[in-house]
Formats: structure tokens, sequence, C-alpha cells
């Protein structure tokens, strides 16, 4: 445990000037080689795991003002997940520090060639505040094991998580190449306008586009992890006991919906959609029992703007006539009810925006909803006749074509025993990452690696990714003084050139040639 | 195309391209082959139209033209296309006790429409390379190749059409109006090359779109030489990388040497005679040497030959003819720190020697500085070439040699801070064109009912067992213990 004894975190007052003094203490601070070495490395990862086990009540406790978040939900989503990303990373280092032999050419010969992985310096990390403990550790675990130094900007929105890291990290990290910096737009926008050296962003794409223009100024490499709607398929080939239970458990398990990767929307057949509806209300019965504004298993709405977010979302006439279940609201306690809702029309608010919430849209197709222009398109580019297309068509699919039309999610998932289908899937949607006949669960996999395309972010993270993303992978070509290729330098005669060209063409003899030291000048 | 190449035009091309990819076009093996042979074929049966067009541009040598350029370009190809296919199949990876039973791997998804932004210096190259990637990694391309090489530029107009399929490849020619109109639509990814200047612009505008971008840009090339070498050879090795790349209007070129004060004057001797060797006695009417590409970067480079700071640090060339925008090969010997020469990428035939009184003062002089593109360093000495491994930040580095780094398919070409983000090359132009997706698969047994509220303090006991490995708790809170 390494303690430089300098102050926690910057208070109050926390402007341009006092970011640009931060960032230049850390940048002296990395300059000094302090955070190379493997061992100090290993250090702030353990002390990490040793903060996660010695004040787990206190996090839990944070959690839960934040969020109401239940303690299940705290141990499972945001502990364990933080103490495994250390671990495996504590597991693993050694072996990512390690540069990577590879290939030479036979341009180059005699040569050897590796890849490097180097820090990027002083690093900045904006977190969120639906995972607030999660969000915030996991990116500086990767940040520190590849040797960096990290300024931590926990969620606002999180405040007991926020003030829980300003007062605990300084206990069990290096201060002098860590900070928190808390606080809210000022301050975050006083850390935006300083020159980092890569800046890691969670949240929504409004914000995550001023992160990058502000990043642009200084070219500043980015990593921004937001959000979208995350369709689910439910085909009618499913063990429906199993994909409503997993289906309830991705959606409210996950603090109440508030997470980026939750369930946003069902897609299913309109002859599949009753038992779908009945088979999710049934599991939610069981979940969260007849009154599950009283459920302590289900986090609250984290304030009111959100609240009133959701409410509008719920209170527009367009989707009134369509909740199937629940839609109870507590403005008081900040609690909506587990909610589905059935065919909201597609230009509803609630199915142009991410949800974040406790609400679960479930949209149905029919053969008869066919797009002629998917239809022509699909004709024109495969040349097959009508009676084919129909015979082959398979009503589901048209589910593919909503999603297509959309922006790409961060997560998207599909429930089939059907395997063509699942290809199909896999091969056609393009989404952060996938899963099949489960929710949430590829977040676990520190191999899988987690982040967004498109709308749903840039770059990703996770066991090496994380790593990875604050590394710069450094090219070295390393040679001796032998191997002179007379033929590579002026003046450049034709016989020179023949040489080359054969060199290049893969010819040994031109090699042996020009190794030779032909031509002779 | 160019005339009036406003941003609706813009927008209607990106529409276009989009149906195009979401019908499918790109996406399969035999398509991006038959782009990547069309491309090996062109520059086969196009060589001389090529080397012809970098001959107008920059007066590129015709074995400087295949050296870098051409055969660059084919041999990427190649080796796209013999990758390819594995480089498609999706990766199996390993999967976590937290999802048993289940399958994981990660598949490479194109990313859809994409744009590249070419530069002057190696039209050709860093046209087609990053195109290659693009159209390897099954997406639809657009290039905009740089207009400050204008025969290239028209070159590819009318060539590519005739090898490439322009339903899902397009040229666009201009200059500022048509790339800024390029730059307000909406791509799925933007590769740059050029300056840091507008490496800015093209990252700002990219993020009103959360458009990922890969900046491939520059900065000052440091050349380490310590006094325990190979002197004949290392002289070779950074005169042709100097000199012989473009006549320093190359990225990775030396910009500035760092050496002893004791071992500089055997340096500088040594290079005035392989500069000498390699062009002769009269550089300006060497064939082997670019000219300068413009009189704007004509004029940039005499003022910073002009500028009195430096006037009296010559000890080697300084000869220039405006009219065939010629510079010769130039060495400045020890100019003062604060002089424009020492603050800005040279990009040009001119190469500064600074001595120190050790070698380490060099280190502190080269992390002082932006980080480069590329660094360099000359020595037997393993301990001091650890050092500089160890130290320096920069996009790549060579030592003993320059340049080469480039050349291997298998070493990611990119920058680091100042000098870029991002990188290609081989399998890491596939990858930055790609999205990679993971893919957890399961079935519908392993059910887990631990994970399903309502959470009883029981569910919770064996969860954390399980997690931790702790097998007792499991038995225990399984079997009730303790009772609450």
């Amino acid at each position: 445990m390494e303690n430089s004894g300098e102050e926690p975190a910057v208070e109050g007052g926390f402007d341009g000037a006092k970011a640009t003094e931060l960032v230049a203490e850390l940048r002296r601070t990395f300059a000094s080689g302090r955070t190379r070495g493997f061992e100090w490395r290993a250090a702030q990862l353990k002390a990490i795991v040793r903060m996660i086990e010695e004040k787990e009540t206190e996090i839990t406790a944070a959690l839960y003002e934040d969020l109401s978040k239940p303690g299940m939900e705290s141990y499972l989503h945001e502990v364990s997940m933080a103490k495994a990303a250390c671990t495996f990373a504590l597991k693993e280092l050694k072996r990512w520090m390690k540069p990577e032999k590879v290939p030479s050419s036979i341009t180059t010969f005699p040569s050897t060639a590796e890849i490097a992985p180097e820090p990027l310096g002083v690093v900045l990390v904006i977190s969120a505040w639906n995972y607030p403990f999660l969000l915030s550790i996991d990116p500086v675990i990767g940040a520190i094991a590849a040797g960096n130094a990290v300024v931590l900007k926990p969620s606002e929105i999180a405040p007991s998580t926020s003030a829980l890291f300003a007062k605990l990290l300084p206990d069990y990290i290096d201060n002098s190449c860590i900070k928190v910096v808390e606080g809210e737009v000022p301050e975050t926008t006083a850390l935006l306008e300083q020159k980092w050296d890569k800046i890691f962003y969670t949240g929504n794409g409004k914000v995550g586009r001023i992160v990058m223009a502000a990043a642009a100024k200084h070219l500043t490499p980015v990593a921004l992890e937001l959000g979208g709607k995350c369709p689910v398929l439910v085909d009618s080939n499913v063990d429906l006991k199993v994909a409503s239970k997993r289906i309830v458990v991705g959606k409210w398990g996950c603090n109440n919906g508030q997470a980026c990767i939750a369930p946003d929307y069902i897609l299913t057949t309109k002859s599949f959609a009753s038992k779908l509806v009945d088979s999710l209300k049934e599991t939610l019965d069981k979940f969260y029992g007849k009154d599950p504004m009283e459920s302590a298993d289900l986090s609250r709405i984290v304030n009111s703007n959100h609240f009133n977010r959701l409410a509008k979302l719920l209170n527009d006439e367009k989707v009134s006539g369509t909740v199937v279940y629940g839609g109870q609201q507590d403005e008081k306690r900040l609690k909506i009810a587990p909610t589905l809702l059935l065919d909201v029309p597609h230009d509803s608010l609630m199915m142009k925006e991410e949800i974040f919430g406790p609400l679960l849209p479930i949209l149905t197709v029919s053969l008869l909803e066919i797009r002629m222009h998917h239809l022509l398109t699909f004709l024109v580019s495969n040349k097959s006749s009508i009676t084919c297309f129909f015979l082959q068509f398979d009503k589901v699919e048209e589910c593919f074509d909503f999603i297509y039309s959309k922006d790409k999610p961060l997560a998207a998932y599909l429930f089939t025993k059907d395997k063509k289908l699942k290809e199909k899937f896999v091969r056609t949607v393009s989404a952060g990452g996938m899963l099949i006949n489960d929710t949430i669960l590829h977040l676990a996999n520190p191999h899988l690696p987690f982040g967004g395309v498109g709308e749903s972010g840039i770059g990703a993270y996770h066991g090496k990714f994380s790593f990875d993303t604050f590394s710069h992978k450094k090219a070295i070509l390393s040679r001796s003084f032998g191997g002179e290729a007379r033929a590579r330098y002026p003046p450049y005669t034709p016989q020179k050139q023949k040489i080359l060209r054969g060199l290049i063409n893969g010819s040994f003899i031109a090699l042996l040639l020009a190794l030779l030291g032909w031509p002779r000048d | 195309m160019g005339e009036g190449f406003d941003a609706a035009r813009a927008a209607e091309m990106v529409a276009e391209l989009r149906e195009s990819f979401m019908a499918g076009k790109t996406r399969s093996f035999e398509w991006r082959a038959a782009q990547l042979k069309g491309l090996a074929r062109m520059v086969d049966e196009k060589e001389a139209d090529i080397t012809a067009a970098l001959h107008d541009d920059l007066a590129k040598s015709q074995m400087e033209s295949f050296l870098s350029e051409l055969s660059m370009v084919k041999m990427s190809c190649l080796f796209t296309l013999k990758e390819l296919k594995r480089w498609m199949k999706p990766e199996k990876v390993p999967t976590s006790a937290t999802s048993f039973p289940s399958s994981a791997k990660i598949m490479s998804d194109p990313l859809g429409v994409v744009l590249v932004i070419s530069a002057w210096n190696y039209p050709f190259l860093l046209s087609i390379d990053p195109v290659i990637g693009a159209i390897a990694a099954g997406n639809a391309v657009v290039l905009k190749p740089s207009e400050v090489a204008p025969a290239t530029s028209s070159l590819f107009a009318r060539i590519l059409p005739e090898y490439l399929d322009t339903s899902c490849v397009r040229v666009v020619e201009g200059s500022i109006p048509e790339t800024t109109a390029l730059l307000e639509q909406k791509w799925d990814k933007i590769l740059y090359t050029g300056n840091a200047r507008v490496g800015r612009i093209v990252m700002t505008a990219a993020a009103k779109h959360l458009t990922p971008v890969v900046l491939e840009l520059g900065g000052k090339c440091p050349v380490l030489v310590d006094s325990n070498v190979d002197l004949k050879v290392a002289s070779k090795r950074i005169v042709v990388g100097k000199w012989g790349g473009n006549n320093g209007q190359a990225c990775i070129a030396p910009d500035y040497i760092i050496t002893t004060k004791s071992f500089a004057p055997q340096l500088v001797d040594s290079l005035i005679i392989t500069l000498e060797k390699f062009y002769g006695k009269n550089p300006l009417e060497s064939a082997d040497l670019s000219r300068i590409v413009n009189s704007n970067h004509f004029s940039r480079l005499t003022k910073l030959l002009d500028d009195e700071k430096v006037s009296g640090t010559i000890v080697c060339g300084g000869q220039r003819n405006e009219k065939s925008l010629r510079i010769a090969p130039t060495i400045l010997l020890d100019v003062p720190d604060d002089s424009l020469i020492m603050k800005e990428e040279i990009f040009g035939p001119l190469l500064l020697i600074v001595t120190v009184n050790e070698l380490q003062e060099g280190f502190d002089l080269i992390t002082s500085k932006s980080k480069p593109l590329a660094a360099y360093l000359f020595t037997k000495d393993k301990k001091l070439e650890h050092k500089f491994v160890k130290t320096v930040f920069a996009g790549g580095m060579a030592i003993n040699d320059t340049i080469l780094q480039f050349t291997n398919p298998h070493l990611p070409f990119g920058g680091v801070g100042e000098s870029g983000m991002g990188a290609y090359h081989g399998k890491f132009s596939f990858d930055t064109f790609s999205h990679k997706k993971s893919v957890l698969s399961r079935g519908f047994g392993g059910e887990v009912s631990m994970r399903y509220p309502p959470y009883t303090t029981k569910k919770q006991r064996i969860l954390r067992g399980l997690i931790t490995g702790n097998i007792i708790a499991v038995i225990l809170a399984l079997i009730g213990w303790p009772r609450n």
C-alpha cells in the first residue's frame, strides 16, 4: 500500500487552472517511471482487491443510497465483477506486458520484429451512475494494468458512491498516480479541456459527442461506452419458461432496467405474442410478487429527472392504451413498477429513445407487414422468384428489418432453438455484442470485448481488452549491421532494379544476389 | 467527379453506398477477393501509368515508385488475399463458469461505409493500402485522394472503376470544399493520413456522428546515433531512409539526428561521403531524388533554411532551384533550440544534427518533444537498445535501420499522441475496419435458479460461494446452515 500523503481529492473550486495543475503533477509522476514496473501495477491491483473485500459493506450501502440497489445485485453485478476483473488482471498481467514477437519479412532479412505494449501516459476515466462502482473501478483497473496514471471522475448522479471513492481510494492505492475528482458539469468541463493521453467515457451519446469533440482538440484517443435500444428477438421455437426468466432478470434484475445492455424492447410474431406476454407476467409475479412496488429486489429510479423522463414515456397518449402489465408509479419513492406494453406505435417516444428503465415494450410483426422496398431489394440482389421468396420466408425474420432500421445497439438478443435463424442473426445484425438464449451474461466473460459500435460506442474493454485499450502497441524492428543489400541504395541502376524486383517477388536467388553484394558498383 | 460536389451530393453518395452495403454486396469472401485481385491486376497492368503519375506529381524515380509504392501495394493485396479467409473466421474464446454451459466467440463485422482520405507524398500507396483494408473487412469505401498530387488523383478516378465494383467503391476528387462536404456525412469510420492540424478537423467532424477515426499523422522522427556503430552501414541506412524516401517528404523519414559532440565530426563526414556516392556531385540534377511537391512546400522549406538563426549551420548542401522545385540534400549542425526548424516537422531534404555531451541528454531531448511516428537508434550496445525501447515513446521504432518497420505486415503501423491514433497494415488493416462483435451462445439448459429473484439469503450465500469458489460455503448454504 503506497500513500504519498497528499490530499485525497480536489475539493470545491476545481476549475481549469486546478485541472491543469493536476494533469501536470500526474505527468511528472508518470515521467518519473513510477507506474511502469510490474510490481507497482500489481500492488495497486492487490490493494483494490483488498479494498473491495474490506469495504464491501460500505460499498453496498453507498449503492443502496444511490439506487436502492438490492444487496444481491450489488454483490453480483458490481462487487464481485470488480474483484474478478482485478484478479484476472493480476493473473495475466505479466503475460500481457511481454512484447509479442512477430515474423520478420524477407525484405528486412536479417531482422527481428516485436510489438511492445507501452502505457499511454495520463488518462481520464469518466464513469456513469447506474453501476457507479463497477463502471468506475473496471476502467481504472485497465488503466493501471497498462501502466498509466489515472484520474477518475465518478458520476455526480450517484453521489454516495462518488464520495466513497474520494474517501476510500487514497487509503488503498498510490495517490500520487491515481486521483479522484468529484463534481458536475463545471468540473468535468475543466477536466475535458486538458490534454489527456486517453479518455474513457461511459454514458450517453450526447455527452459522448462532447467528450470526443473535446478530445479532438488534443488528438486524444477515446473509448466511448454508450447505449442504445437493445432488441430481444423472441422466436416461437423456444423453451418459453426459461426464456421468460432470463428476459425478466436481464431487464428488471439489472438496476430495474437502468442498464446499458438491458433488454429495451422485444420483437416477436403476432401469433406468439400472447403466450410470451402471459409467461412474462407469470415470471414477474413470481419474482417480484403481486405488489412489486414493495419488492426489495428492485432498484428504484435513480432520481426525479429520470422518473419524470420515464413517466413521460409511459403517459404519452400514443402508448397509454398499450400497457398490459404494471404501469404503477410512485413519484415520492421514485418507483415505477415493472411494466409491459404491447404493440406501442413505432413513432412513439418510447420507441425512439433508449428507455433505461422498467418499461418493456413488445412489438409484433406478421407476414402482412413486409415492406415492399425490402422485398424488391431482396429480389433484385438475389434474382430469386417471388414464389421462392415467400416459400422460404420465415416470419420472425421481418423483425430483422426493424432492427436494421435502428441505430446499432450495445447488445442484441435472440431466443430460439432454430440454428438457421441464429446464424442469420449473428451474421447480419450489427451490435456491440450479442447473446443467444440469454441476456446480459456476455458482460461477465473477460475473454469477450465489451463495447459498442456506431451510436452505441467506440472501443472496448474487459480482460485483456482493458489492458490493450490503455496501451500503445509499439512496433519495433531490430537489425544488426550485417545483411546489407547493396541493391537498396542509389544510384538506381537497371541491374539493381531487377534484383530488388526479384527479391520482392519472393525470389530467393534474388535475395542471395542482393546479399552477396550484387551488383558491384 | 469534383464539379459541384457539395454536401447534398455527398449525402446522396453515402446513401447509395449504404444501400449497396445493406444489400449485402460487400460481405462475401468472393466479392472481397475479387476486388483485391482486381487491385493486384491494376498494379501489374497500369504500372507505367502509375509510375508516370507519380513522376508528374513528385518527380519520383521509377525505382522508388516501384519499391515504395507499387510493390508495397501489390504485397499488401497478396498478403491479404492469402490470409483473408482466416481473418474472416470467428475467433472462439474460452467461456466463464458464470455462463456455463455456453460457447463464446468474437466475430469480425464490417463497419459499413467508410471514408479514406489520403496524402500527397505516397499518393498511390497511402490511398490504396487503407482501401485494401476496408475492402478486406467487407466495407463500402469512398476514397478521397490528395489534391496536392493531382495526377495520381485523376488517375484513380479514371482507372479504379475499371478494376473495382463501383457500386461499393468510389473516388471523390477535390480539395477543401469537397473534403468538407464529405466530412459532414455520417461515416462508419474515417481513416485520414496527413498532418495534425487537419487531423483535429477530421476528428472534430467525426465526433458529431460518433464516427471512429484512424489518424496517421507525423512528427519529428529522431535518430539517436551512438559512437559504437558500423559507421559506413549506419550512414547509408540513414541517408537512404531520409532522402531515398521521397526526398525527406515522408512521415517516417529521419527528421533530426542526435549524437555526441565527440562523434559528430565522423558522422557528418560519413554522411557527406555517402550522399556524394548516392547522388553525385550535383544532386540537384540527380534523377534518383524526388523534387519538392509544390511551390508552397518549397517556400516553407526555404524559409526554414533561410532563417537567420540557422544560416551558419549548414555543413552540406543548401543549394536550391525554385523553377525545378529542387532543394539539395542539406545537413545542418547544431541549429539553435528555438529555431523554427527545430520546432516543426521538416518534411523535406534538410537533416538536422544535434550534438550533446552524453547520449542521455539525447533521451531527454526526444522525450521533451511530442511523441513521433517513428524513432530510430543506431548502436551495437544492447543495454542502450533496451533503454531506448523502454523509455522512448513513439508510434514505431527501428534499431540500426530506418523506415523498414513500415514494410513488415506483421507490425502495426500507426502513431501515438500527436503522431496519430489507430494503426494498420496486414491484419491490423482488417481489424481497424472491422467491429469485433462478441457473441455468447447458450441453450436452454444450465439454469441456475439462484440467479433469479426473490433474492433470499440462502440464494445469496450459494451464489457467493460459487463465485468465490468456496465449495464449503455452497454446501453449508444448501443444507441451510447457519440458521438465521
